[in-house]
């Protein structure tokens, strides 16, 4: 039965009008109006014993529930859903297992500041701490997974618990909320009372910045001769990406984007300088190293970026902005720190800037020319193995539209980063600072469900798609027709990659095979239509049929170069000053 | 490293001890003495940690990010009084109680329980006073000893 009869029959209508007048609703489906209420439409999730109860009204509820092989997954969804659209994305699972199978998507979209709510069902509360079936301690568990977990004793609280959790899961810094709710709880009954103002005397955020600490960073901007505006995911969360390319442009700062900040600010624009890092680009990284000034605005200087601190832009004063007090100063001390929104903060900055001139011009010379002197690069042979930036390159060309990318975590995606141009916010989604191996496939198919007419590309490795990949049953049974490129390497890349650089080529427990699984008929018998690609020849073709199927998701193995390294690099805690380019450089090491 | 304290203004709401705690024991800190009580506002806790901590700023803002923590003052030694609670189970016998006795009352022990063969004192007093107390007892055979956990208010505020 699809989704589309099961809410439409009129026996359902008729039973949920008759739920609605009811004086008493049950603790259930207190929950689901409650979510309906907040104007959730999809939810992601695995039910079990003690979430049951939820699972009843939910079934005529007119939220889609999209039914996840394994309760990560179902996390993962959620969080591509939330970074996709910048909204709440909702999970549900069982207690136990089920609950323990979230902490790693919960403690992803904490990392990555992803508004996230996990609804878990907890054994009766007579239960709890007796080691009943399927108990765990979720709520000291998801604690420092969580940026705020509730336990609830009782179902009147429900419908005030909810509006709380959303509100504090998507203002501030937003973050990922637990909400755990005993079995005898749900099946409680209570009135639906309207959610009333919050009472949070200990959360409030300071959204507008201090008007002198943004006077303080135009007098700095206006001195600086080689500025550089250090931009990361606080942009894309707080919708500030037309504010700063106005910044930008106006004052022709060049602009740097984190992994977390990719598509903040266009590729292709000359100011765009793209990915700095462990494994940014040459220019990205070195600008940084030159600059006079560091416009800091929702980054966390986390150390792919910075290297050694100690070695980090020893040259530059830094303006930092972020909405989250912790981060200012936490790895860097910032000589005017600013406490706020992004978009508040540039529109500041763009006011009292006023009508300032710059004068960056031969900064901005000095910066194209080391671009054009230093660029990406690989070697595609004709009749050699495919390299992965090769095939990147090939389908953003083959593809029209602006896609909705969707990565792993290892050399596929900081190639993504590089190679990819990515235009526009809230299109590029990865596990950043977690680096959650496993995250591309479910977070394609949370992506997808927000955006049913939008392409989303899943350009996965192969080590990352072998830990979530029953996902793909998921994906067909649901009617998700998302496309999946897995980057098949037979190993582990980036440990590879390691192990070559720092442990003398010992290739310790990172080879996976080429062939087992066998793709293809991996993706066929999950519902999924298979494909592969060996050779230069083969990619346009392949691409273009993929492109072509929209009924179902299409998964393509490619096999690509095991030996293939990502360049350029920065050793952990080494400099940016000493940016590793090619295997040559390799030597000095 | 030297000793912070820390008052920690919280809503009175299950957890919040284990969300303060772990956020100082993530960094590998001990605490050295934590209390926790209600203050004259409803529905709010006062916590007093005493810890030693090199980043105290950088967990001062971490703990401000838990939802019930409402406001956070790092308290001025040389502007805070400060106090602690001890009681104390010592050995006694016919040699040695008066001796007990007298020790106790010029330290300002207050004897809160009397036996055949122990005497149990409460102490109100600074830390050190507490320290004092024991050595004082030491010799006597302390059987049992517990104490309450420094609390202070800074005197301008």
């Amino acid at each position: 039965m699809s989704a589309s009869q099961k809410k439409g029959g009129l026996f359902f209508r008729i039973k949920r009008k008759k739920d609605m007048a009811k004086d008493k609703l049950s603790g259930a489906e207190l929950v689901i109006r409650g979510l309906e209420h907040l104007n959730v439409s999809t939810v992601f999730g695995v039910p079990g014993g003690a979430i049951l109860p939820a699972y009843d009204p939910l079934y005529d509820s007119p939220i889609r529930h999209i039914l996840a092989r394994h309760e990560q997954g179902a996390g993962h969804m959620a969080e591509g859903y939330a970074q996709a659209t910048g909204e709440l994305g909702v999970v549900i699972a069982t207690s136990g297992p089920g609950a323990t199978n979230l902490i790693t998507p919960l403690a992803n979209a904490l990392m990555d500041s992803t508004p996230m709510l996990a609804i878990t069902g907890q054994v009766a509360s007579h239960a709890i701490g007796n080691d009943a079936f399927q108990e765990a301690y979720t709520v000291g568990i998801s604690m420092a997974a969580t940026k705020h977990n509730y336990l609830i004793t009782d179902a009147s609280e429900i419908p005030q618990v909810l509006k709380e959790a959303k509100y504090i899961a998507t203002t501030g810094r937003p973050g990922p909320v637990l909400i755990d709710i005993p079995k005898d709880i749900l099946n409680q009954e209570a009135s639906w009372v309207e959610p009333g103002d919050l009472d949070l005397p200990g959360y409030k955020p300071t959204l507008e910045p201090n008007p002198k600490m943004i006077q303080q960073a135009a007098n700095l901007i206006k001195k600086s001769k080689k500025p550089i505006l250090y931009i990361g995911g606080g942009i894309i969360h707080s919708k500030a990406n037309n504010e700063l390319f106005e910044l930008a442009t106006k004052f022709n700062i060049p602009v740097v984007t984190t992994l977390m900040g990719r598509g903040a600010f266009p590729d292709g624009n000359e100011l765009c300088l793209e990915m700095p890092g462990m494994h940014g680009n040459y220019t990205a990284t070195t600008s940084i190293q030159n600059a006079d000034l560091l416009i800091a605005i929702g980054v966390r200087f986390d150390d792919r970026v910075t290297a050694n601190p100690a070695f980090f832009a020893q040259n530059a004063k830094v303006i930092h902005a972020d909405i989250d007090p912790a981060e200012i100063g936490k790895v860097r001390d910032a000589e005017v720190p600013i406490v706020g929104d992004a978009k508040s903060v540039i529109k500041g900055l763009i006011e009292a800037l006023g009508d300032t001139q710059l004068e960056t011009k031969s900064w901005i010379s000095d910066l194209k020319e080391m671009k054009s002197k230093f660029p990406l690069s690989y070697n595609q042979e004709d009749k050699g193995p495919l390299k992965v930036p090769y095939v990147l390159e090939e389908l953003q060309k083959l593809t029209k539209e602006e896609a909705v990318v969707v990565s792993g975590v290892g050399q596929h995606q900081m190639w993504i980063s590089q190679h990819w141009n990515f235009t526009e916010p809230n299109t590029w989604l990865n596990s950043g600072g977690l680096g959650t191996m496993g995250y591309a496939l479910p977070a394609a198919i949370g992506a997808k469900t927000a955006y049913p007419n939008k392409l989303v590309l899943a350009l996965d490795g192969d080590g990352c798609f072998q830990m979530t990949c029953q996902e793909l049953i998921t994906a067909s049974t649901e009617n998700i027709p998302i496309k999946i490129v897995v980057f098949n390497n037979g190993n582990h890349g980036m440990v590879r990659q390691w192990q070559k650089i720092f442990y003398n080529s010992k290739f310790s427990a990172s080879e996976l095979t080429h062939d087992t699984p066998d793709y293809v008929k991996l993706a066929e018998s999950m519902g999924a239509i298979g494909m592969r690609m060996m050779e230069k020849s083969d990619v346009e073709k392949v691409f273009n049929k993929m492109l072509e199927v929209n009924d179902r998701p299409v998964l393509v193995d490619c096999v690509v170069d095991p030996d293939d390294m990502v360049f350029p690099m920065v050793p952990a805690g080494g400099s940016n000053d000493q940016v590793i380019m090619n295997t040559e450089d390799l030597k000095n090491l | 490293m030297s000793e912070r304290i820390l008052s920690v203004l919280v809503e009175d709401k299950p957890g919040v001890l284990a969300r303060v705690s772990s956020t100082i024991s993530r960094r590998g800190f001990n605490i050295n003495s934590l209390s926790v009580g209600p203050t004259n506002i409803e529905g709010r806790s006062k916590m007093t940690i005493v810890t030693e901590l090199d980043a105290v700023e950088q967990v001062k803002k971490q703990l401000n990010k838990l939802v019930n923590v409402i406001k956070i003052v790092e308290l001025d030694p040389s502007m805070t009084i400060e106090t602690e609670v001890l009681l104390l189970k010592v050995s006694i016998n016919k040699d040695s109680q008066t001796s007990v006795i007298e020790k106790a009352s010029l330290s300002n022990a207050t004897s809160v329980d009397v036996g055949q063969d122990f005497a149990i004192f409460e102490l109100t007093g600074s830390s050190k006073e507490l320290d004092k107390f024991e050595t004082l007892m030491k010799p006597f055979g302390i059987i049992e000893m517990v104490r309450g956990g420094r609390i202070a208010l800074q005197s301008n505020l």
